[in-house]
This record gives structure tokens, sequence and C-alpha cells, in this order.
């Protein structure tokens, strides 16, 4: 049911103090990747309330990523940690749901890893269009 | 919820940045578009947003039209944010009222040949910022008092050069050092390039100054432990390594008159134990009392507890009026505080027996050049005379291997980078050579010379003409002459396009740098980034290089990044130029990002009291309930506990959830339904 030209909708949460600079620092260098994913930028991965991801999925996401510094990177010591615990609990909820939980990725992306940031793009954006569009779109108003 | 909810009067400007967005966006249909959305009074273009101009229609508009939230579509936020927020505030409103769309860094420069994709991806930006702009509210800047005092961690020149600039303009600096000894790799070299000025007789001075000075705390043979706080108060555990040893003031406090070390060494000359001197390579015995070199600092034996036998023999010859020794010392804990630090932690050398090709610590005349150094010194070990390791000849055939691991992606060492001063010291060692032993030829094995400082392509001609032979092409292998214990260095001479085979006395391997082992530990410790190569990250490569993007903290030297002595000493001055502004000014602006209990929301649970690390987070009796309640001045504003508290009775400000709501939403129902 997936045709060529269908965009995925992906929304990216990701940290000010890695993630953030990766992506920036992938513009500087020029790395070309897929434009289908909208970043949101919070101060750390600690921020992401597990509700913003149900919301995204809720409101037809089809994909989510949320991107931190590297274990014993963070800025604020263990935002990323406490919140790649989260995502346990997020992805058996979306599970429970009956949504495939690759639609949700957490990756560790440094502030020097511009190159990463377009693989981790390239990456998502490929995975979001295998799955195809999200089943809860069918149940939108 | 604000009670008095305004209607949001939002202006938008899309940046053209030249063509670096124009070119790859379409500024005009994403400027209709913006006009289009929702609380949007006014949509603007112009080729340099962040040009006095560009500044100055965000002011005018913002008076024009009343706006109260200003989106810039532009570069990254961490570029400028600032410059942005300060014509929000020119313009009469409160800074925070801004936000940025980043259509740069993160669009046009990516998608640079989707004119379509990067175009509606620019759409969607400016949508999800205005989303976020609509909901913006002004918050104050915090400002904290900042300590008037630093610390400099690492003792090498380059933390020296940081702490005694700091020093002299009158801010307490606290020097750190892990050795006994201030003094750094410097120390064990002979001689300096180009100059040829004596290593230690141009770092001795400095020493002695670093001793000296009113304004510098000295700890050597001191780590750092914990590291607390943040610009302008931050609160340091020191850990002062049981040395063994007291210093005349720590003799004194323990009420001992005129005791202490003197330096004499007469300890070392009874102490029966004999180690190898990591000073010098290994290559000269040190006992178990032990300093590196005469000209230490400060003058202060030092117990190597690790193969001290506690015989006792030392503690006798000191005698009772000095009473220096103490063999049952233990660690002691200092706790300090300071406004800002430098990292001046310095390098290490890559383990180059990996590379098993060059044979090092298999055949005994291969060496480093850390090695050479030390034999070739008149105060090393063998009173600068060269000689070989196997049989103590004086080697005439000399060849030097440059870039022995740099520039390497094989192998295992993996070191893609130059290391940037060993073709100017491999230089400086054929001259010595040249200089001490007539007759003496040295042979360079080389990719490319990189003579690329002041006077330093002068010097490669020198060397050039003075005799020595250079040979283009990376080593393949060395193999040692059982007998002789010669060594038949393999290469390709890529200019004569054909394989040579030379046999030489001794090999002097330019062997790689690499961060300390300690780096990585207290760059985390500090809560510095890291490149990809390992060394600590500036918070930007040409316009920052000094600092870092935890605010406060600032690097020099090689941690950096590979560098030789003049570029690590400018960049120490400049170190601790960056870091005395703080001190000097008394106060740093914080962000306002922290978190706020809203308390009729708030059920007194206390589980976010663990989610922060910071122990900014209490509860509290309030009109008879239980509360959270936040401190201020420990929150740095992370949101690790507004995205767990399971009410959501936790406001992070500026990134408050009905924002990130507010942005979801906006780009996935896109306003409507």
């Amino acid at each position: 049911m997936t045709d060529e030209n269908w965009n995925p909708k992906i929304i990216a949460i990701i940290c000010n103090w890695c993630s953030y600079a990766g992506a920036d620092l992938a513009g500087g260098a020029r790395v070309q990747y897929p434009p289908d994913v909208r970043a949101i930028r919070v101060m750390c991965t600690g921020r992401v309330d597990p509700l913003f991801i149900m919301k995204a999925f809720q409101d037809g996401a089809d994909g989510m990523l949320i991107s931190g510094c590297h274990f014993g990177d963070c800025h604020y010591l263990e935002g990323n940690y406490k919140c790649a615990k989260r995502m346990f609990l997020v992805k058996n909820l979306l599970k429970n749901i009956g949504l495939d939980d690759n639609r949700l990725r957490m990756t560790f992306v440094s502030a020097s890893e511009g190159a990463k940031w377009g693989a981790v793009m390239e990456d998502v954006v490929k995975t979001v269009k295998e799955l195809g569009p999200s089943p809860l779109k069918k149940y939108e108003r | 919820m604000a009670e008095t909810k305004e209607e949001p009067r939002i202006g938008v400007f899309i940046c053209h940045c030249g063509t670096n967005i124009a070119g790859s966006i379409s500024i005009e249909e994403v400027k209709k578009y913006a006009e289009t959305l929702d609380g949007v009074v006014v949509a603007d273009e112009y080729q340099y947003m962040c040009s006095t101009p560009g500044q100055s229609m965000i002011i005018d508009a913002i008076k024009e039209h009343n706006l109260n939230g200003i989106v810039v579509a532009a570069c990254s936020p961490r570029l400028h944010e600032p410059t942005f927020r300060t014509a929000t505030q020119e313009g009469g409103l409160n800074m925070f009222r801004f936000e940025m769309a980043n259509i740069r860094d993160q669009n046009s420069w990516v998608h640079m040949h989707d004119w379509e994709g990067a175009t509606e991806k620019a759409k969607d930006q400016v949508l999800i910022a205005v989303a976020k702009a609509r909901m913006l509210e002004d918050l104050q800047p915090k400002s904290v008092p900042v300590e008037h005092s630093a610390l400099v961690l690492g003792g090498g020149v380059g933390g020296m050069q940081a702490a005694l600039d700091l020093a002299s303009a009158g801010i307490k600096t606290y020097l750190i050092e892990k050795a006994p000894t201030v003094g750094g790799r410097m120390s064990q070299l002979d001689k300096t390039f180009p100059t040829l000025d004596c290593s230690q007789c141009i770092l001795t001075p400095k020493m002695v100054d670093v001793g000296r000075h009113p304004n510098i705390e000295l700890r050597t043979y001191t780590e750092v432990e914990k590291v607390e706080g943040y610009i302008g108060n931050f609160t340091i555990t020191l850990r002062k390594k049981a040395r063994g040893v007291l210093d005349p003031t720590e003799a004194l406090e323990r009420g001992i008159v005129g005791g202490g070390c003197n330096g004499c060494g007469d300890c070392a000359e009874v102490c029966p134990v004999i180690k190898p001197n990591p000073f010098e390579m290994g290559m000269a015995p040190r006992k178990a009392i032990y300093i590196y070199h005469p000209q230490v600092m400060p003058l202060l034996y030092t117990i190597d507890f690790d193969s001290c036998v506690k015989c006792g023999l030392c503690v006798d010859i000191c005698g009772p009026e000095k009473r220096a020794i103490d063999l049952d010392m233990v660690d002691t804990f200092e706790e300090i505080k300071v406004g800002t630090c430098i990292l001046a932690i310095g390098y290490d050398y890559i383990p180059i027996e990996q590379k098993k090709e060059w044979g090092y610590k298999r055949f005994d005349n291969v060496i480093t050049g850390l090695e050479f150094e030390r034999l070739i010194c008149a105060s090393g070990p063998t009173g600068g005379h060269l000689i070989r390791p196997s049989d103590g000849q004086t080697p005439m055939k000399v060849g030097f291997v440059l870039c022995a691991g740099s520039r390497d992606n094989t192998g295992g060492v993996n070191k893609p980078y130059c290391s940037r001063f060993c073709c100017m010291y491999s230089l400086k060692h054929a001259h010595q050579i040249m200089e001490k032993i007539p007759g003496a030829v040295p042979y360079l094995f080389y990719m490319d010379i990189r003579s690329f400082g002041k006077m330093y392509e002068e010097f490669y001609y020198r060397i050039q003409n003075e005799g020595a032979k250079f040979i283009r092409g990376r080593v393949a292998n060395i193999l040692e002459d059982p007998i002789t214990k010669n060594l038949i260095v393999n290469t390709e001479d890529t200019l004569l396009g054909r394989p040579v085979s030379m046999e030489m006395d001794m090999v002097v391997l330019a062997a790689a740098v690499q961060p300390t082992p300690e780096s990585e530990k207290i760059r985390q410790m500090f809560g510095v980034s890291k490149s990809q190569d390992g060394w600590l990250l500036e918070a930007h490569p040409k316009l920052n290089p000094c600092g870092t993007t935890t605010a406060g903290i600032y690097l020099a030297g090689v941690c950096q990044g590979p560098k030789d002595i003049p570029d690590t000493v400018a960049q120490a001055e400049g170190a601790a130029s960056a870091a005395s502004i703080p001190i000097h000014t008394g106060e740093v602006q914080l962000e306002p990002y922290f978190a706020q209990c809203m308390d009729d929301i708030c059920a007194g649970c206390g589980l976010c009291l663990q989610q922060c690390p910071y122990g900014a987070l209490d509860l509290i009796e309030k009109n008879g309930r239980t509360v959270m309640e936040v401190t201020e001045a420990k929150c740095k504003g992370c949101g690790t506990c507004g995205g767990f508290c399971p009410g959501g009775a936790i406001k992070m400000q500026h990134f408050t959830s009905p924002q990130i709501c507010a942005q979801i939403d906006a780009f996935l129902l896109k306003g409507g339904e």
C-alpha cells in the first residue's frame, strides 16, 4: 500500500547539547539526507514525557525519533539515561496498542557526529517507509 | 495558564543567508505560507537577517505591528539566538519572546538538491516555531555571582601559563597537577624547535614563578575527585594523594617547627628499593622515595607507596629535626570553590608496539621520540651521549620513522589525524645527531614534512643543507640483524618509485599522540564533549577554540587537539583570558529554564526527587498540603523531572509541555482538525 511518493511524517525530539549540535554539524559538512524528519529542540532528552510520544502517534505520526547524548556524556549527567529507561515503557505501550515499536527509536548522536546524524536520518526514514503509514491514521476523524 | 491571555501577534522573518538558504528553498513560498498561519501578523524576508538592517527590521516591526512574538527562520539557534534575542529586546519585547526555525544547518544545507522537499520542510519548521512562539512567556534571566577564583587542571606548560595569566590578573588560581611536580611533557624534552632553545632552561623560570606566585595555590600529586555546580560556582573536591613526605607548612601544622622536606635527598640515598624512573622513560633508576629531576617544583620528595617496603631507613636518616617522612600518610580531600575552570590535561603517546611491523619493544635499538629526547639530553640517563640500547655504541646511521601511527587508519591504531609536532621534532633530532656525532647521518622516512609554523620551513631547509637524508615513503617493516642488532628498514621510495632496504644502527619512531587515559573520566566530570578522535571538544572550532559547551569550562593545549608548544601557550593565554571574563564581570546570566511546581496540581508523591541529578527538588508543606519545591540555584533546567511527573505538575520554563505539544500538533495536524 505504500506508494513511492508517500512521505512519512516523522518527529524528532533532540537534545540541545549533543544531537542538535550534531545535526548542525551535519549541515556544516553538507551531509545530505532525506527531508522527512521535523526536529523539536529540548535542552535534554530527559525532558521527553512519554505523553509527548503518545500524543504524536495519536496525532498520526508515522515515526518518532528521540536523540540525545551518549551515555556518560549527558550535559545534565544522566537525563539521557532516564529517557532511555522510559523508552522501554513507551515501546511496550506502543506494542500493546498494536503499533510496531520500530516506529519509535532512540539514538545517541554526539556533537561531533555529523555523519552519524545523516546516517540516523537515512535509517529512520527508511525504517518508517518500510513500515508504511501509521495504522492510527485510519481512525482519524 | 496565564490569566491575561493575550492575542498572539507574531512576526516571522525569513533569512536568505545569501544563497545558503535561498539557493535550496523558495523563500517566497515560505513567506506566503507564514502569512497564512494563525497569529502571524507580519512575515518578511531579507538577505541577511543577522546584519544590522536585518535586525532593524525586527526592531521596527515589533513597534509598528505591536508584536508579542518573533520567529526568525535562519541558521541554528546555537549560532544566532543571542543576536536575535538582543534585537527582540531592543524592540521592547522580553528576549524570551523569540523562537528560531533552523532552516539552514538542518535544512538547506542537508537537502541541497531537493528544492521541493526542503521548501516543504522549511514551511513546517516555521509552522512549528510559530506554534511555540504563540505560547512563549516573559522570562527573566537569572543573574548569579561568580567566585573570584579559578581552577587550572594540569601543570604542563599550557596549564602553568594559564595559571600565571589568571593569577597575574588578580585571580586566586588553583593549579592542580597529578604528578609530583609541575612541568609536564615539556620538561622531558631536550631542545625545542626551531630555535633550539634548551627546553628546561625556558621552562624552569615558569615553574619557579608558579611556585612563588602569591595568587597561585599549587597542588601537586593531586587529582580532581568530584565536580559540582555551574559557571561562577563550581565546588570541586580534590584528592591529595598520600605523598609520604611533609612540606615545611604541613610540618608546621603538625607542630614540627623548622621541619619538613628541604629536598636534601638523604632519604633517596639510603632507600633500598630501585625502580625505573618514568620521567627518564624507564631508562634510569629511581628509588621508592624520589624526585623526577633536580629542578622539580615543588622541591619535595615523594614516596611511591606501591613499591615502598616501609623499612624506615628514610625516616631515620631524615632525622628528628625535619621529621619530614610519614609512612602512614593517607589520601586527604579538600573542597575548593571556583568560578571557572581550565582543562590543560595534555596527551599521551600511543602504545607504538601495537604496530608490530616496526618492532618497538622487540628490537633493542628501536626507540620512540621521547626516549630519544632523554638519551640526547645532557641531564638525561646517559649525560647526553646518544647510545644504542643494545650495546652502548654510538649510532652512525639513525632512521626516523615519521607519522608512526599518525595519519594511519590501519593496524588497530586508527589515528587518522596528524600529530602535528612529530615532523618538527624529528627534524630537530636529525640536527642534534649531526651536531653531536661527527659523521653521523640521519635518514628521515616521511610521508610529508609539515613545517607550517613561523621559521619552521626555514628550519627544514637548514636540516636538508646540513646533510640529513629524506626518503619519502611509509616504512613497511623493520627487521633486526640478530648478531649486530642493526635494523633493516624496508620501505618504498615513492619519489624514485622503487622499494628500498636500508641498514640502520638505530631507529626512532615519531609515535602518534592520543588523549590521556584519564581524559575520559575528567571530561565526564566536567561535562565536556569529545571529538570523534577523542580529544576534548571546543565550543566552536574557529570562533571559540578555548571554550566548551559547558559554560565556565575552558580548554588549553593538546587535550583539545595536537599542537606544539607555541600554539599551546597561545591557547592557554586565550583560555586564561576567557576564563577571567566572568570572574572580572562578577556575575553571569543564566538562562531561566528552571522547573516550577504547579502547586494546585502537585500531588506530593515525590517521585520527581529521584529524577533530579542535582538534588534541586524537595517536598515541603504548603497550605496544609505536601508539594514539591524547586531550589532555583541548583536547577539547571534539563527537564528530567518535568518529563517524568505523572501528574504533569512540573512546568519547565521555555520548554513547557503545552508548548512542546503545540509544536507536535502544529506539524501533525497542521493547525486543523
